[in-house]
């Protein structure tokens, strides 16, 4: 009787797959990875849970819950989450413009993308504060607002989405396209069905370096946001603070709790993509 | 009749890429768009399908007007030289694609799916990705997912040509016989005369922007309209001052009419099952003859031998353009 279930068990491709590939070239090369990962992520990752855990849940807890830090974690959370869904569009957008279209100034257009990577994050920090702070030529006097936090993730998260989703873009054949015209579907029913699919990983990579970034965003917001608490102070600067009030439990426990949201917020978007690439 | 296209002209630029095209394709048959790259073979296919707009001129589907019509709004099944296939989609899903842009009912898209993946011989592969299938598949999907949509017309671009040799021959073949069962008047196109002359009911040559000659592979390959279309269906030579075919060059160790010339054979090339001889006439000619391999052994032919060529009874020959000169 239990002759034919292994039977059955054999046809499926799993159980062809070696368990390992392993050679001794590849395994050295895997183990210079595990110890590079391990000394430089893994290792002072641990410590910052060990540390924000000294003092057991409690103590844990009672950090977060202080008024103001939760209101510096929630600020920095929302102002990721929305910048990252605007980058989405319009980072798709740009991308899309920068590989579809040919205009006269595209090649400067493509230099300039990449200024709010290059440029020191205290830099951009100045170009905000000379553009939106007390002495605004353009009149948005934004400085000390929570507004200006939004602002500035915004500047240094722009080139995330439209550099992962260029290269993509690139890549799509334009008889997919017209292949799909030619079966009847409207362009915007061959771009929801048929490039978005195809993008969605890039985009949702995007996403995730985006949000990843504005979690942690310091040096382009410290000058022009005031760091004033319950309006414009991000977990950041909250855990500077900790730092410098002798509280290293504190700005463990706050950076922890970064921690676990990128995560969380990694993984979902991971789901999204593979639910939209699935989907069609 | 089926497609009509009639004064068709398009340029890109300074490069005319078809110049006053007027073809009628007939209703039901296999007809090839034949004719070296860059000719205008494929942009007329493009704007029958819809996917490039002429300058001038219309195209008629079916005796409908088609020339303002989109791409999507004309009805065709247009096939891919790169199979064009919607990689994150299933094979299934890759040919109910059509069918649910026209929002058919499930069951009918189901069925209707499971028919032609059995038609193209993909039954097993429905739920494999298009990376998962070889080229051949591909292509072969691609085929099911065009006449899914039930087309007035199927279009096919290079349809066989980024596939190996050996599967482009049983693909040619297999093609054939799927029309025979299906009926759908066809337009392919093709650089490669065997293929165009094996299976069509139809060639229409292509060169320049233009047309050179439209008919049947026999009348074309018999009757050829110029020298172009005779040397570009097949190999040719000169002899005596005409384009001949080299298997109708006939060779023998003494004269055997008053147009046999005397020449020697100056190179023997061995392909497979033929011979192919070149032979220098004391005219001053190069002659290129083929011959089968027990008929050039039994003439015990090799270089510096001396030879007559002479022309077969009833070969088709052609005044050559370069001696008129």
């Amino acid at each position: 009787m239990t002759a034919t279930i292994p039977e059955v068990r054999s046809a499926a491709p799993r159980s062809s797959r070696p368990a390992s590939t392993l050679t001794l070239t590849s395994g050295i090369g895997l183990g210079v990875t595990m110890l590079w990962f391990s000394l430089l992520v893994l290792i002072p990752l641990v410590a910052v849970i060990i540390t924000a855990s000294t003092g057991g849940w409690s103590a844990f807890a009672d950090q977060l819950t202080n008024e103001q830090t939760a209101a510096a974690i929630l600020l920095t959370i929302r102002s990721a989450l929305v910048v990252t869904l605007v980058n989405v569009v319009i980072g798709t957008v740009i991308a899309w413009v920068l590989v579809r279209d040919r205009f006269w100034g595209k090649g400067l257009l493509e230099v300039i993308i990449d200024i709010p990577f290059a440029l020191p994050t205290i830099v951009a920090g100045l170009v905000l504060l000379s553009l939106y702070g007390a002495e605004s030529p353009l009149g948005l006097h934004w400085a000390n607002t929570s507004t200006s936090v939004y602002l500035a993730l915004a500047f240094v998260t722009l080139p995330f989405v439209v550099r992962m989703v260029q290269p993509v873009l690139e890549e799509l054949d334009a008889d997919v396209e017209e292949a799909a015209a030619s079966l009847g579907a409207s362009r915007s029913t061959t771009f929801r069905r048929i490039i978005l699919p195809s993008l969605a990983p890039a985009i949702a990579a995007g996403a995730a370096l985006s949000f990843a970034r504005g979690m942690g965003e310091y040096g382009s917001l410290v000058l022009l946001s005031g760091n004033l608490p319950f309006e414009s102070e991000v977990a950041s600067v909250r855990i500077l603070s900790a730092i410098e009030n002798d509280n290293p439990e504190g700005a463990a426990a706050i950076a922890a709790m970064l921690l676990v949201v990128s995560l969380l917020v990694i993984v979902v978007l991971d789901l999204i993509q593979r639910r939209m690439v699935r989907r069609g | 009749m089926s497609i009509e296209v009639s004064g068709v002209n398009k340029r890109y630029g300074d490069f005319v890429a078809l110049e006053d095209i007027n073809l009628t394709i007939p209703t039901g048959q296999l007809t090839a768009l034949l004719g070296p790259s860059g000719g205008g073979k494929t942009t007329l296919l493009r704007v029958i399908a819809g996917l490039e707009t002429p300058d001038t001129g219309s195209v008629v589907i079916e005796g409908k007007d088609a020339t303002s019509l989109p791409v999507q709004k004309r009805n065709v099944g247009f096939v891919f030289q790169h199979y064009a296939a919607f990689k994150h989609l299933s094979v299934a899903k890759n040919v109910a694609f059509g069918l649910e842009i026209r929002k058919r009912p499930r069951a009918e898209i189901q069925k209707k799916v499971d028919e032609l993946l059995e038609l193209v011989h993909l039954s097993q592969f429905g739920n494999r990705l298009p990376s998962q299938l070889s080229g051949g598949q591909r292509q072969r999907m691609a085929l099911a997912r065009a006449l899914a949509i039930e087309p007035s017309v199927l279009l096919l671009d290079e349809p066989f040509g980024a596939l190996d040799a050996k599967v482009r021959k049983e693909l040619r073949d297999w093609l054939r016989r799927l029309h025979d069962e299906v009926h759908v008047t066809t337009v392919f196109v093709t650089h490669d005369q065997e293929e165009a002359l094996e299976v069509a009911d139809e060639i229409v040559v292509v060169n320049q922007g233009g047309i050179e000659q439209i008919g049947t592979p026999e009348q074309l390959y018999d009757e050829p309209a110029n020298d172009f279309v005779m040397s570009f269906l097949g190999d040719v030579t000169t002899l005596g001052g005409s384009l001949i075919r080299p298997h109708d060059v006939e060779v023998t160790p003494s004269p055997i009419s008053e147009h046999s010339v005397e020449g020697t054979v100056s190179r023997v090339l061995r392909i497979g099952f033929e011979v192919r001889l070149t032979v220098l006439t004391d005219d001053g000619e190069v002659v290129t003859a083929e011959l089968t391999r027990t008929h050039a052994r039994a003439l015990q032919l090799e270089e510096g031998v001396n030879v007559f060529v002479t022309p077969s009874p009833g070969a088709y020959t052609m005044r050559a353009p370069s001696s008129a000169a």
